[in-house]
């Protein structure tokens, strides 16, 4: 998020006056103070309709196909370069029903945090949270909040589940997935992971690296409406990076993958920081980023499109689907020779040198 | 970074080596970072049939010895104290687990990419004790030497390092003397000589009749080192030669061994899976007593065995290749290390396993 943005999310939203600073194990108790809190932030902030009803559940209406999913968030730190945790769990939850083929609607939003947090951080994360619902044209329509005591927790959790109906020309699945078809990728890889990397490790660069935490619905259905069922698959790399998302297709579709290094596309500072903290960008996070299998005959019309949108104005294509070797990736390295592509056995360890 | 990864140029090295061979040579690259240079960018496969690639010991996490990681579980584990390691030490296995799952079990272990951060970390708290397990060459000598004199300067009373330091000249010693070695030329690592220079390697090749050519980790650098091995051996020569001279001096990084030689003193050290070799590590030196971690604390773990299915000795000394391994891929996977080879990165064991596809995770 620009500074001019904060600034401007901060005058439209000033955080209410409050009779505490810290969040407290009380603030979880479902009594006074979680009404003191809920009342003087969550409800105003993300009011709509179904939210305002204040009902255990949320009574929503729902036809024809739907999209469900669910994610947890949690990073450290809460606040980085290019966002925070509420709006990554926003544009999370919103984008893994995007990859669906559908238009996220309404969301579930829970929090546990952990006790001492600042209430200014947690109005911070919440400003960020409406905003992004906003961008996304999705709703917040009912929720959850629990306190921890402190060390129980990493100042703050939060989970999002959500539906939306499925688009009516959408065809998603990976059995659609054919020989010759195109893999497009979004945009620069590895940006989200290598901002939390950066500001963890006190990095400096001459720029700051930023996330790329976005919401990709808007995207997302205009390809869909252009090029419908010309659309294979959609997948978002979030954790484990391209790498390991495209080694999870091929295994499971018993599909073959070729992938070129050398069209990857990368920002120059975030190969850098790479290299510098020896680290493979091909497994690293990204949070505003997806990878389509398109026809080979849609596929450059289809990098077009994306083109012309904010979110795919670096797309590329950087591989297709091969008859030979199922279940491989194969990546061409930047000087022409071969090497597989496999799942990592667990974190990314740093190398010594 | 990408002139060093050129295809045309490649292409053109690969070409020159194909018309320089005349018959079979075994080149052995000492560095880790290299193995994982010649994986990752395939270069192994490019090669023509007659040039065969010996993967060195150099994986410093590799040839740390099981008992020093053992010592380092205990220290963590049992005195409490905060340790601090690179990240790739975190999955070698001990001779029962290994520190990330030390750290799992709610241990103080973090990963730092330097050890003056340990140092910070030891000032913010000064109840606590802190040790950084200094692995590595050369290459992190300084910087982990730099971590004592620091402290020492600053009065810091609760850091220590537990180091286990290995150099390169007297493995390659080692390597050749090996009577099932069969290896005609080196390619020397890089950073290790862009602290050390390149004088230790003159001896070495003119008494074992060996080319030495000190070389970068970019895949051109490598192919191009690979080239001036071959060149040498079809001329019969043995010399030493740098092929990474855009950042290595002749006599090194003379400040670097200026504060290594302050803090460190050569003695005999044991490599993991290779055995104990003749002056081929650093201790910290009696002046420094206080900040060395094995006199520090008075730790004696009892030698606890290796797994008897690992052959990462053999592999670091290139008599076998990780396939020829009857564990690998089998038992011992990067999810479940036999031998610290399958551990890092720049092990050659799971570099092959991750990148030539031999087998599926």
């Amino acid at each position: 998020m620009s500074e001019n943005n904060k600034i401007r999310m901060q005058l439209q939203c000033p955080m209410p006056k409050l009779d505490f600073d810290v969040i407290t194990l009380g603030h979880g108790s479902g009594g006074v103070l979680t009404n003191k809190l809920l009342d003087s932030g969550v409800f105003d902030l993300l009011s709509n309709d179904i939210l305002d009803e204040r009902h255990d559940g949320a009574f929503l209406e729902l036809n024809g196909k739907t999209a469900f999913s669910t994610d947890s968030f949690l990073v450290s730190p809460i606040f980085f370069p290019g966002g925070n945790i509420g709006e990554l769990a926003i544009n999370g939850t919103v984008n893994d029903l995007a990859m669906c083929g559908a238009t996220p609607k309404y969301l579930s939003l829970s929090f546990i945090i952990e006790e001492g947090l600042p209430v200014k951080e947690f109005w911070d994360i919440l400003v960020a949270i409406k905003f992004a619902c906003e961008k996304a044209g999705v709703q917040v329509v009912t929720g959850d909040t629990k306190v921890v005591e402190k060390g129980k927790g990493d100042k703050i959790f939060i989970n999002t589940s959500g539906v939306g109906p499925i688009h009516e020309k959408a065809n998603i699945s990976a059995k659609n997935i054919s020989v010759g078809d195109k893999i497009i990728i979004s945009g620069n890889v590895a940006s989200h992971g290598m901002a939390i990397m950066s500001v963890r490790e006190g990095l400096e660069f001459e720029s700051e690296i930023i996330s790329d935490t976005t919401n990709l619905n808007h995207t997302i259905i205009n390809l869909i409406e252009k090029f419908g069922s010309n659309i294979h698959l959609l997948t978002d790399p979030t954790r484990g990076g391209v790498a390991t998302v495209l080694k999870e297709i091929a295994q499971s579709s018993e599909i073959g993958i070729d992938l070129k290094q050398r069209d990857f596309p990368i920002d120059e500072q975030v190969a850098s920081a790479c290299e510098l903290l020896g680290l493979d960008p091909l497994y690293v996070a990204n949070e505003g980023l997806f990878i389509a299998f398109v026809s080979e005959s849609e596929a450059d019309a289809v990098l077009a499109t994306l083109h012309q949108d904010e979110n795919g104005k670096n797309a590329r294509i950087i591989g297709s689907v091969v008859q030979e070797h199922p279940k491989q990736v194969i990546m061409e390295s930047a000087i022409g020779g071969k090497r597989v592509i496999s799942m990592l056995p667990g974190e990314q360890l740093p190398r010594i040198c | 970074m990408s002139e060093y990864r050129d295809p045309e140029l490649a292409k053109k090295y690969l070409e020159e080596i194909k018309n320089t061979v005349s018959r079979p040579w075994s080149i052995m690259e000492v560095c880790g970072g290299q193995t994982h240079s010649l994986v990752k960018n395939g270069i192994i496969d490019m090669l023509p049939d007659t040039v065969t690639m010996i993967h060195g010991p150099g994986c410093p996490v590799c040839v740390t010895p099981l008992n020093l990681i053992d010592k380092a579980i205990y220290l963590a584990e049992e005195k409490g104290v905060i340790l601090c390691s690179f990240g790739d030490m975190l999955r070698v296995p001990g001779s029962q687990k290994n520190l990330l799952e030390v750290k799992a079990e709610g241990a103080d272990v973090r990963i730092l990419y330097s050890p003056l951060e340990a140092v910070k970390i030891a000032e913010d708290n000064p109840d606590k004790e802190v040790v950084f397990f200094a692995v590595g060459f050369e290459t992190t000598a300084p910087a982990n030497a730099l971590s004592v004199v620091h402290a020492h300067r600053r009065g810091v009373k609760n850091y220590s390092i537990l180091a286990s330091h290995v150099l390169v000249p007297p493995a390659i010693k080692a390597v050749i003397d090996d009577e099932e070695s069969k290896i005609d030329g080196f390619l020397a690592a890089g950073h290790v000589c862009t602290i050390m220079g390149n004088s230790e390697y003159h001896p070495l090749s003119a008494e074992y009749k060996v080319p030495i050519v000190v070389t970068g980790f970019e895949p051109l650098d490598v192919l191009q080192g690979i080239l001036m091995v071959i060149r040498q051996l079809e001329q019969s020569k043995s010399e030493v030669e740098n092929q990474y001279a855009r950042i290595v001096r002749e006599d090194g990084n003379p400040e670097a061994q200026k504060v290594i030689n302050e803090v460190f003193e050569i003695r005999n050290q044991m490599w993991r899976g290779i055995g104990e070799i003749p002056e081929s590590g650093y201790a910290v030196r009696e002046k420094y007593a206080e900040f060395d971690a094995t006199k520090k604390y008075d730790v004696t773990i009892e030698e606890a065995p290796e797994n008897p299915d690992c052959i990462s000795g053999q592999i670091m000394k290139g008599i076998k290749k990780p396939f020829e391994c009857s564990q690998f891929g089998k038992k011992c996977k990067p999810t479940n290390p036999l031998g610290a080879p399958m551990v890092s990165s720049e092990g050659a064991c799971a570099a092959y396993y991750h990148f030539s596809g031999l087998v599926e995770a």
